[in-house]
Parts: C-alpha cells; structure tokens; sequence
C-alpha cells in the first residue's frame, strides 16, 4: 500500500464535538444496560437516551466525514489510514468472534466429554455426553438441534450471492457502470434483509418447535450467541450498505475515489466469511 | 512489633524472623521435598544470573561515567556476543527444565493409592468423605468471631484451626478427588506440597503420601467470596494404628448420631438444633442477628418469607434461589432434620415468633420423595 | 517531493484553541496525550489510596478496617483501576504525545477518532468506581473476575462488566490509530528498521492491545450472559465449564501484561543511550526480541491455571514456552547492558529510573522464571510471591518507566525544567520504599500466606507490617512528583532546545516546548538505527 509520494500534507481535523458526545452516549449506555439487567426501571430510560445522543453522534460524525470527503481534503495519505484503520477494525472483530468460537471449540471437544467420563461418574452417574442433543448434566429439559441442510442452507447460499452481487456492483463502479453499481447494491441489501427474516424465523422455530433457548446447555447457548452476534453484524452491514446505497444515488462516488463503499464490502465479506465458519462449525459437523 | 525491631528487619538483619521464615514450610511428602529442592536450585540459578548480570552493570555504572572523564565508545553492535547471550540463557532454562519436568510427572502420578478422599470446597468451608470407609464430615473454621474482631486473644492457630482436621494414616499414598459446590476453591496445604483447585461441577485429582506424623495447616488459595480468607484446612497425619483407631471410633460416632428421619421433634429441640445449623452455614451471609447484609445478603429478621410463606421458606432454603446462586441449594449439603431445624429455627428467632415447626418428614415431602 | 514551504494553505492555519473546549474537543495529539497522561495519574492515585487501605488492613492480623466483601471490593478495584485506568492509558498517553514528533507526522492518523479514545475512559472510570456505591458494592471478584464467582455478584459486576467494554473500545480505537500513525505517517527516510525504539514497542503493543482486548470483551459478556441470560459458559450443569473463564480470560490476560511491558522497554531503550552517550546497542536484536516476546506471550496463557489441574503434558507445554520467553527478555537487557557498557554515563533523573527498571524488572522477571517452573508455582500460586512478582514488573517496571520518561521528554512537552534534586530524591525514596513493601512479599508467599485475605495467621505478621509501612512511605514519595510537576510547569526554569546531550532523535530536532503544530508537513530525514537523525530537512511547524 504505498501512498502518493507527492502529497506534503495530511488532512487533521478541526475540533470537534462528536468525539465527547459520544462519550456521553456510552457512558449512558453503559450505565442503563447494567441498570436495566438488574431490573432496575432507570436503566430503560438511560438505555434510550444512550442511543439517542449515539445516533446524533453518529449522524453528525459521519456528515462531517462525508462532508469533508466531498471537499476533496481526502487523499493519497489519507486514503491509505483509511484502509489500513479498516483492516485492523475488522481484525478485532475477528479476534471477538474467535472468543465465541473458542468457546464453542472448549465445549465440545473438552468440557462436555469430560463431565461425561469415568471420573465424572462420581458426580453424575446417570450423564451420558453427545452433542448436540446433551449437553449437561443439569439440563432437563429436552430440546432439538437445528438441522444444517434446511434454513440454514438457504441462508448460506443467500449470504453467498450477496457477496457476489457486492462484488459486481464495485466493479460496476470502477467501470462507471451505473445501472449495475445500484442495481448491485440495492440487491445486496435485500439479500441482507432476507437472511435477516430467515433467521428471525429461524430462531421462532427454533424456540418454539425445537425447544431449544439459549439456556439449553452447551449447544443452545453457543447456538445462540454465535448466530445472535453475527446476525447483529448482518445487521449492521446492510444498515451500512444501504447509507452507501443512498450515498451512490446522490453521486458521492467516482471510479477512483469511493473508499467509503469499499470499506462497508470488506465489512460484508468478513460478515460473509464468519458465517461460512458458523455454518461448517455450529450446525453441520 | 517495636520500631527497633521493625529498623532491624528492614535492615536486612534476620530481626525478629527466623531463617525458616524465608522459604517454604518444612516439607514432609516426597513430592512436597522434591519441590522445596527445585525451588532452592532456582534461586541458586536466578540469584547467581542476577548476580552476574547486574555485577557487569555496575562495573560499568562506576567506571564509564561522564563525570570521571569517561569518553562513550560508540560501537553498537557484535554478532557474537548477541548469539552469546541468546544461547546462554537457553542452556540454563533447559538445565532448568530436566528437573522441573521429572517434578510435575511426579506429581501428577495420582493412581496406584492406597485410599481415595473426596474433598468438596463450599462457601467456606470442606467436606471429606472417606470413599472406602463411608465416612464423611465437615470441617468448619473453628476461631471465634470475637477473635477477628480482637475482642478475644488470638490463639497460636489463629485462623488456621478447625472444628474436626482430616485424618490421614502416614505411609499411605492417599488420593484426592476434589470439587466444589459453588465456586472454586484450592485445596492447599503447603508441607504435603499439594494445591488443587477444586472445580464446581467437575472432578480433580491429586495425591499426598505424609512420611511423619504431625499436625499440617494450609489454607483455601482462591478465591471464593466474602469469606475466602477464612476456609482453613488441617490435616492430622496419624501412624497407620493410630489412624485405625481413630476410623473406628469415627465410624460409631457417625452411627450414633444419625438421625431418624421419621422422628417428630419439638420446637424448643429443633430450634436448638436448627440455631447450631445455622451458626455453621448461614450466619457467614445472614448474620447472628438475622439482619443480613444490605444490598448483598437479605435479612431473615422479619421477611416475609421467613414469617408467612412456609414453603417458599421450605422451597428457597431447599434449591437456592434461582436469582441469586450465592443462596445455594442447601438440599444437597444438609439432611432433612438439619434442614427442618434450620428453618424452624428461622421463623422463631430474633423477631420472626411464628411459633410454626418444621417436621423431617415436611422436607422429605418438599424433595418429592427424593432423597 | 521536497517540502520548501508552507506558502499558500491554510488548513492548519488554525490556532491554538481556548478554554475548556480546547480539551473537549481536541484534535491535537498534544493536547490528548497530556489529557492522557494526567487521568492516567489520577487513576494511580486513586488505585493507590485502595491499596494503602489494604495494606492498612493488613498491618496486623484480625479485621480492622474493612469487612471482607470490601476488602475484596478494594482488592478487584485496586487491580482494575491500575491496569487499565493507569498504566494502559499513560502509555498512551505518551504514544500520542511523542510518536508523531518521533517519526515526523503531522498528528496521529485519525485525530478526531484520537478523542473518542480519550474521552471513553472518564466515563468507563466512572462506571467502574459508581460500582462502589450500588447495592452490594463493586466487584469482588478479583481483577481476574473469575467464574463462576463473578456470576455470584451484585449489580457492581454489570457495572465493572460494561466499563470494560467501553474500556476496549477506547483501547482498540487507540491502537488502531497508533498502528496507523506508525505504518502510514512516518516521515520520507524514516523507515521501519530505522525507527525509534518507542514506535516500535507502540507499534507491538497496539498489535498485541488489538488482539486480546475484543476476547476479554467476549468473554465478560458471556459472564453478564451467564448472570442474566441463562447461559451456562460457566456452569457444568449445561456442559460448560469454570476452567474455560479461565482459559478465555488468559488468553487476554498474558499478553495484558506485555501490554503493560513493552512499551517500558522502548522508552528504557530511549533513555540509556541518550545518557550513556551512545547509540543503542543491538537495536535489529532488540526489534526481533520485541517482536518475538510478543509472538510467544500468545502460547504461554495457561501457566496461570497450573493449579486447574490440567494434564501433565499441557502443563509441560505451557511451562516449557513460558520459560522461553527469558530469552528475548534476556537479549533485551543485555542489550541495554552492552548500550551502558564503555559509555559516557551521566545520571540525571530519567536515567536514574531507567537503571533502576532495568535493575528491579531482572527480579520480577527472575521470580516469574520461578513461577513458570509448574511444579513449584503449584505452591505460590495464589499467594503473595505472585503480588511480589507482579509488582516488581509493574510498579517497578512499568510505573517506574513511565516516571522515566515524564521526566526525560517533561522539557520537550512543557518547555520547563523539573526540579533535578526533587527528581532525585523521588527515585532514591521510590527505589528504598519499593523494596521495603514487595520485597518481603516474596517470603510471605513462600512462607504460606495466600493473596486476596483481608487477615491472616499470626507467622505472617512481621513482613506485612513492614510491607504496609513500605506501602504508605512509598505513596507519600508520589507526591513529591506530583509537586515537581506541578511547580515546574509553573516555575520551572525554561528547559534549552536540547536538555539532554546524548539524544538523538526526531523530537529533540524541534523547538522547545514542542510546537502545537510541528510538522505540519512531513520532515525529510535521513536517520540511523533507533531513530537516530544526521540531518533533517523541512518540517514546517507554527
Ligand atoms: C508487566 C507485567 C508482567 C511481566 C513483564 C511478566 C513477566 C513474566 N511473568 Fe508474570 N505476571 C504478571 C505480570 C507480568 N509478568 C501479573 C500481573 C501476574 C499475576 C496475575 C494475577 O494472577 O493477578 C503474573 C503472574 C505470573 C505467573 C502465574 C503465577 C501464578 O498465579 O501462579 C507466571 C507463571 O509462570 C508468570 C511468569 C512470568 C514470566 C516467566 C515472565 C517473563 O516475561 C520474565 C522474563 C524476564 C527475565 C527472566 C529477566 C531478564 C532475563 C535475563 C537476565 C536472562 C537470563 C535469565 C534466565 C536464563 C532465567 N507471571
Ligand atoms: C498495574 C499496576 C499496579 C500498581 C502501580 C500497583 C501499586 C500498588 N499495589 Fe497493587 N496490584 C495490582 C497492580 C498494581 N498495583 C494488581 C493487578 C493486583 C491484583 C489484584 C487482584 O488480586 O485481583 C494488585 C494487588 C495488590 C495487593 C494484594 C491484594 C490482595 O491480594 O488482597 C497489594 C497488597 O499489598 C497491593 C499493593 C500495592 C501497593 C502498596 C501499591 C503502591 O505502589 C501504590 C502507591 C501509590 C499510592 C499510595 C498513591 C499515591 C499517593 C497518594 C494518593 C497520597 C496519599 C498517601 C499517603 C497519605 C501515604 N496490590
Ligand atoms: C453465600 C451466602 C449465603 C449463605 C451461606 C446462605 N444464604 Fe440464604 N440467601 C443468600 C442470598 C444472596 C439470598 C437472596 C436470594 C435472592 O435474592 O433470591 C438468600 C436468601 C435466603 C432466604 C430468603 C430470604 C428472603 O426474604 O428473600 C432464606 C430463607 C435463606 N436465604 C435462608 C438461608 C439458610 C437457612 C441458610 C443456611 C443453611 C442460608 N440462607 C445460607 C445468601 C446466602
Ligand atoms: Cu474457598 Cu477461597
Ligand atoms: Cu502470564
């Protein structure tokens, strides 16, 4: 990644509010979360103002960004922070979705086999260990596993082609191929919206017809906060994608010059890439 | 301590403290001795490299100074001397390894014993059951609260005493087999060099072998709550005869006192009964007086529960809260009768005059027949 | 691409901005690493007074002060607060203020982001020490928080749950923007292996920060799941398992406490050979020994479950890697040794605490070569040999680098001079006091006493009371800095271009104080090793 050799100066901003404001929307956050899990009435109003000011940060934040992307004070030196801030955020994301899958990995091949061994006999002499269908001793209540080759299968292969219509609307971009840069995009994010109601319908069945919560032992739980923190990310992509989206309609893009839509693609295919793990992983071995 | 003999000790001197003071508890294991020699060769090793590395510092500290006239050479870098100093220290992390692997094999040899003990870590205190011999207890803290406190003189074993020490016969390779009911705690007693954790829901093992009778203390090393600091454990190691003696006498006692589950007690025996239960198992959270703690630990003194709601009261006491694991399930640790005593013992005192009994057979009722 | 003039753009023309909005909203990495630096101190002091209180509690056997719970209250607090409310910022702090001028960038890469960073910890603390004040108090659980006793806790344990959270973000950002600055903003002729020793352990540790800070945010979350969600990570009764906390937590916590060292060692790396007049020795050794401590601080977590009672060829694995990391530690200070060696050694303050790192880092690293060897940490682990360890790594070692460097880059930030002889007598009192207070905790643990126990046997009762006199003298010395400080940012005599003879490097090229604007283009430098300038060219500043 070399950058432009020839530019002298890099672009440091004036001072701005957004960064205390933020402040401010954690500490709310932060403060209502913990009130509000312990059922205290405060932590919901402190939880909703919280996103409020972080949403008017958000905004904020990102119009002055915007802003001064238009005016053209972003360039070589810049573009390169850019990409490499980018790429270190999303290494950090890996690194918080490797906690999980670690759990995951600790759950089935060390602690559910050993509860179920001969020394465990000691302290459970009836539990026979199998995943996914038990495990824990302490787990009464009978629930089903998801079956990787129905949903989840769609979903994968949704998640798939929207990468591919990503990927062909950057290159509709590049190539100042209009129709096939919007048409991309916006097929994208429907595709997001999609695997979205899939799972959304996913978890009623799983909840309702399976039986199977996130206090289902071993398998409901990591089940559950492996797809949960990913779909939250679903989530969070096709939000982004779709700013790009509208960002395209009002020509924000040029051939060169578009590090925003590149930055919400790479976010998408790392999205991308820990479902095909999620699915390898939690529901078909 | 004086302030002269505070200076003393800081000085360096030895002071007040006795040469023993500055290493590990006489050892009395094999396993417990070979680690008291690995521990004294490391620090040869590391007082030696500390020695040597620093004595070349301060070589230099002292001559190559600016103030002596002392003009920098400006070299700043030699291949040989770096492979040097990489290899060097290598050597002597291996030669340091050979012993230290000989030493955990050792110690994590538990098979071929001659006796298995179940240890069960709870908030605070343990429980031992001789697997092969069905004999089983609990051992308590056993210094008075006064003495924390310092309304009363401390004793030599303060905080390091019990009600009831496990008692192990010497010349036996007795096996452990450690969990906990709650959190985790660490079975430690330094001069049979074992420390285990004991895991809440799983099964460890690890193994002791006393060469010589005697009295050994050691204490829980993890943390485990409020009263971590106050889980201590003893080990009395008694001749093989001696510790015969001992289980037989154990066993009868056990016969002796175990309970007839059908017995109908009256209040003024219960409560008695139900006061020592809780002296041993409640009062650590809820307090002598019944009045908890604020904000962590709920009064018992006037709650609805303990006044009005019997089975709840049965209910909570039986199988722990459900929001608040620190309330455990007490059904798995106390039988029926300590159970209708504790809880009969609840709603008559401090304030709570309800004048209800709880019979044994309530709670075999409330665990549904089961145990 | 030669940078003649500033002629003809303005859009650093900006001035310095006034009043309390300059602080709130600040772009300026000067600004933000003196913000840094200064809650940085107040975190240390408040984690200080929670450690004299436990060292009041411990004076003599019996319960004093403190009812257990708060005791353990202080204990996690104390833990919490210096590591991540003190020594994880200062290092920051000082990452802001002094890389840009060390490689020639105009600011750090995302200067308002750089804000951001800053302002999540103010809030973060103050979840964190609200926590005290709720029912049921703050966490007790030990800074480690282990399960499945931080699931027992009151509602301080969401609190301290969610600090974190906000505390990683903060850190993350930070790194991000450090890793930045580094590989993107780096001056024409300054390159990777010719880059100060700083930005290369900035650089390390903002890698390392990045990496385990998003797993100790995912493994407290599956605390507050397991709390409140019915999730069993920590429960065996749903297959999981108290161990895997463990296991999860550290896989963050090992490399955490590189985290805290690194950064040390660059600035020590600064620091020697500016006053031994002479160029760093072994600085490509040094950059791999960095690199290579940080590569294996990821295979050795588990030497802090030996007790867990893992098998016998985990423990071996763990043991044997972990012993491997006296190695590149060992190159590092011989290096330093070899940089001291036929030198031109002179003794001013930031010197005296760099020697004195060196010196006290060797025995904590020496009594955790120790406690790598599983065998014998079965018998001190969880006693005071390990709060011995760590303190002469951290306070010792990290703490007392920092000390170094405030006072050697203290001319170039605030254009005055600090008080030499008030310097001085800070380290002689910090260096006695120290060891007065951890020095016997060694044979505190070695003799039984376990950490975390707010009263204890009566055996142990001779070093603990040393320890807390030590405890409370060694304190009283931290306010001779805070005045030093304080009376020379007003008093102090104006500090020359270059206060100290034998530095070299790119920041010592500028006026003094630093310019609030310096290199608002980029300088052309040609440098040597450890970012050493012959000569500079450009780099206008206002
Ligand atoms: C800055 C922080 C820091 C640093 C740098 C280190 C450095 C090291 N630590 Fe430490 N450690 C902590 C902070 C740190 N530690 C903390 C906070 C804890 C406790 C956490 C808790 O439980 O709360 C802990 C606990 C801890 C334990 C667990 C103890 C227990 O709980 O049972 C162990 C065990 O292996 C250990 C080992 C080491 C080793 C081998 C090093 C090595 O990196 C040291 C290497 C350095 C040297 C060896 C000296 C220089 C070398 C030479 C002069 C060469 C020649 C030397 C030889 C050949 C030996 N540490
Ligand atoms: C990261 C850095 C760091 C630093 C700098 C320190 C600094 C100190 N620590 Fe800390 N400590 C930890 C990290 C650190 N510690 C950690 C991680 C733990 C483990 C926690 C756990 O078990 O979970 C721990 C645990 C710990 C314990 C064990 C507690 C226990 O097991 O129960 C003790 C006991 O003595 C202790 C003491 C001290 C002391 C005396 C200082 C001193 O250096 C502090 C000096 C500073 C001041 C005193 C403040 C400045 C002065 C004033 C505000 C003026 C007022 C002063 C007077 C009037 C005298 N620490
Ligand atoms: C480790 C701490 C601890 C110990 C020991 C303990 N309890 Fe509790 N107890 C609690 C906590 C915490 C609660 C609150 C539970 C909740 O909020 O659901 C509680 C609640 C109760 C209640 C319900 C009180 C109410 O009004 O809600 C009763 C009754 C009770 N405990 C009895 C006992 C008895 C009997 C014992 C001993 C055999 C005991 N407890 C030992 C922590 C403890
Ligand atoms: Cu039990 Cu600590
Ligand atoms: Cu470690």
């Amino acid at each position: 990644m070399e950058s432009v050799s020839h530019q002298t100066h890099y672009f440091v901003p004036q001072p701005s509010r957004w960064p205390v404001v933020g402040a401010l929307a954690l500490f709310c956050l932060g403060l209502g979360a913990a009130l509000a899990v312990n059922g205290v009435g405060f932590g919901k109003v402190s939880l909703g103002v919280g996103f409020a000011i972080l949403f008017y940060m958000l905004f904020g934040w990102f119009g002055d960004v915007i802003r001064e992307s238009l005016k053209g004070e972003y360039h070589g030196k810049e573009d390169t922070s850019f990409r490499w801030g980018m790429g270190w955020f999303i290494f950090s994301e890996v690194m918080f979705f490797a906690a999980f899958f670690g759990a995951l990995f600790y759950v089935r091949t060390i602690s559910v086999p050993e509860l179920g061994n001969f020394e465990h006999k000691l302290l459970y002499p009836d539990f026979a260990a199998a995943w996914p269908l038990s495990t824990g001793p302490g787990i009464t209540q009978p629930y089903q596993a998801m079956a990787a080759w129905g949903l989840p299968a769609i979903n994968t292969l949704i998640l798939l082609s929207s990468g591919a219509t990503l990927t062909w609307a950057h290159w509709g971009l590049i190539q100042g191929k209009r129709a096939s840069l919007t048409i991309g995009l916006g097929a994208t994010v429907l595709l997001g919206v999609l695997f979205l109601s899939l799972q959304a319908y996913e978890y009623r069945h799983a909840m309702h017809e399976l039986n199977l919560t996130l206090a289902s032992g071993a398998y409901g739980m990591t089940f559950y906060m492996l797809t949960g923190f990913h779909g939250m990310h679903v989530l969070l992509g096709a939000i982004i994608l779709a700013v790009v989206w509208l960002r395209v309609m009002r020509g924000h893009f040029n051939p060169e010059h578009h590090f925003a839509f590149e930055a919400a693609a790479w976010y998408w295919h790392f999205v991308d890439v820990v479902w095909l793990l999620l699915f390898t992983l939690v529901y078909w071995l | 301590m004086s302030g002269k003999r505070i200076l003393l000790s800081m000085l360096g001197g030895v002071g007040t403290v006795y040469a023993a003071d500055f290493t590990f508890q006489p050892p009395v294991t094999p396993v417990a001795r070979q680690i008291y020699d690995l521990h004294s060769l490391l620090l040869l090793i590391t007082v030696t490299i500390f020695i040597v590395v620093f004595g070349v510092m301060f070589y230099a500290i002292l001559r190559h100074r600016k103030s002596l006239g002392h003009r920098a050479r400006p070299f700043h870098e030699n291949t040989t001397v770096e492979i040097i100093w990489t290899v060097i220290p290598f050597l002597i992390l291996v030669g340091m390894a050979w012993p230290a692997t000989k030493a955990v094999l050792a110690q994590k040899s538990t098979r071929a014993e001659d006796m298995t003990i179940k240890i069960t870590g709870y908030q605070w205190k343990w429980r031992y059951d001789y697997l092969d011999d069905g004999v089983g207890f609990v051992s308590h803290l056993a210094t008075p609260t006064e003495a924390l406190h310092s309304a009363s003189a401390k004793g030599t074993h303060y905080l390091l005493e019990v009600d009831e020490p496990l008692v192990v016969p010497t010349g036996k390779k007795v096996r452990l087999l450690l969990t906990a009911n709650d959190v985790i705690h660490s079975w430690w007693v330094p001069s049979l060099g074992v420390k285990q954790d004991a895991i809440p829901g799983f099964v460890r093992d690890a193994w002791f072998l006393v060469d010589k009778p005697g009295v050994y203390r050691g204490q829980c090393a993890e943390l485990c709550g409020k009263d971590h600091g106050f889980m201590p454990i003893v080990v009395d190691a008694r001749t093989p005869e001696d510790y015969a003696v001992w289980l037989a006498a154990r066993k009868k006692l056990a016969a002796a006192s175990a309970d007839d589950p059908n017995k109908v007690w009256a209040l003024a025996d219960l409560k008695a009964r139900g006061e020592k239960v809780f002296q041993q198992n409640c009062v650590a959270c809820h307090q002598a007086n019944g009045k908890g703690i604020p904000g962590a630990f709920p009064a018992l003194d006037g709650s609805p529960i303990a006044t009005k709601d019997k089975p709840a009261h049965i209910d909570i006491v039986l199988n722990g809260s459900k929001r608040n694991p620190a309330m455990a399930a007490w059904g798995k640790q106390l039988s029926d009768t300590d159970i209708a005593a504790v809880i009969t013992y609840e709603r008559n005192a401090w304030g709570n005059h309800t004048g209800d009994v709880v019979q044994p057979k309530d709670i075999k009722a409330a665990r549904g027949g089961k145990a | 691409m030669a940078i003649s003039t500033t002629a003809g753009h303005a859009p650093h023309a900006h001035g310095k901005p006034t009043g309390l909005w300059r602080w709130l909203a600040a772009t300026n990495h000067k600004d933000i690493g003196s913000m840094y630096l200064w809650f940085s101190f107040t975190m240390f002091l408040s984690g200080g007074v929670m450690a004299l209180c436990i060292r009041a509690e411990l004076f003599q056997p019996g319960l004093q002060f403190f009812q257990p719970e708060l005791f353990n209250q202080l204990t996690t607090l104390h833990g919490l607060v210096m590591v991540f409310g003190a020594i994880m910022p200062a290092f920051t702090g000082l990452a802001n203020w002094l890389l840009p001028l060390m490689i020639g960038a105009p600011d750090m890469a995302f200067a308002r982001m750089n804000n951001w960073s800053f302002w999540l910890l103010p809030p973060a603390a103050a979840l964190l020490l609200i926590s005290f004040f709720v029912p049921g108090g703050a966490a007790a659980a030990g800074w480690t928080l282990y399960a499945p006793l931080a699931t027992q806790m009151g509602m301080g344990m969401d609190l301290t749950i969610f600090a974190i959270h906000i505390l990683g973000v903060s850190s993350i950002m930070g790194s991000i923007n450090i890793i930045v600055t580094i590989l993107n903003l780096r001056a024409p002729g300054m390159t990777m292996m010719k880059m100060p020793m700083f930005a290369w352990a900035s650089l390390i540790t903002a890698y390392l920060i990045i990496a385990v800070m998003p797993v100790l945010a995912g493994v407290v979350t599956m605390v507050l799941t397991d709390r409140h969600f019915g999730t069993h990570f920590f429960n065996a009764a749903g297959g999981g398992d108290p161990v895997m906390y463990q296991h999860i937590f550290w896989f963050f916590g090992h490399p955490e406490v590189y985290i805290m060292a690194l950064p040390a060692f660059g600035i020590v790396s600064h620091i020697i050979p500016t006053f031994s007049r002479k160029p760093l020795f072994g600085y490509t050794s040094m950059v791999y020994a960095t690199s290579s401590i940080a590569v294996l601080s990821f295979m050795v977590w588990a030497h802090h479950m030996f007790t867990t009672g893992m098998p016998a060829t985990a423990q071996l694995f763990f043991m044997y890697a972990t012993m491997l990391i006296a190695v590149p530690t060992g190159v590092k200070v011989f290096n330093w040794i070899g940089t001291m060696w036929q030198g031109s050694m002179s003794f001013e303050t930031p010197m005296l605490f760099a020697v004195g790192f060196v010196c006290l880092f060797t025995i904590g690293g020496l009594s955790g070569v120790t406690l790598s060897v599983a065998a014998v940490d079965i018998q001190l682990q969880d006693t005071y040999y390990v709060v011995a360890h760590f303190h002469y790594v951290l306070v010792a070692g990290a703490l007392f680098s920092l000390f170094a460097a405030i006072y050697y880059w203290f001319p170039k930030m605030t254009g005055k001079m600090y008080s030499e002889p008030l310097g001085k007598f800070h380290f002689w009192w910090s260096m006695i006091w120290f060891n007065v207070t951890f020095f016997p905790m060694h044979f505190l643990g070695l003799a039984g006493m376990p950490r975390r126990i707010p009263d204890y046997a009566l055996q142990f009762t001779d070093f603990n009371r040393i320890a807390s006199i030590g405890a409370f003298c060694f304190g009283l010395g931290q306010l001779i800095f805070l005045y030093n400080m304080l009376r020379s940012i007003r008093h102090g005599q104006a500090a020359p271009h270059k206060p100290w003879e034998g530095a070299e490097t790119l920041e010592w090229q500028i006026p003094t104080p630093a310019p609030y604007h310096s290199f608002v283009e980029a300088p052309h430098v040609e440098a040597g090793d450890n970012g050493v300038i012959h000569s500079m060219t450009g780099g206008a500043h206002h």
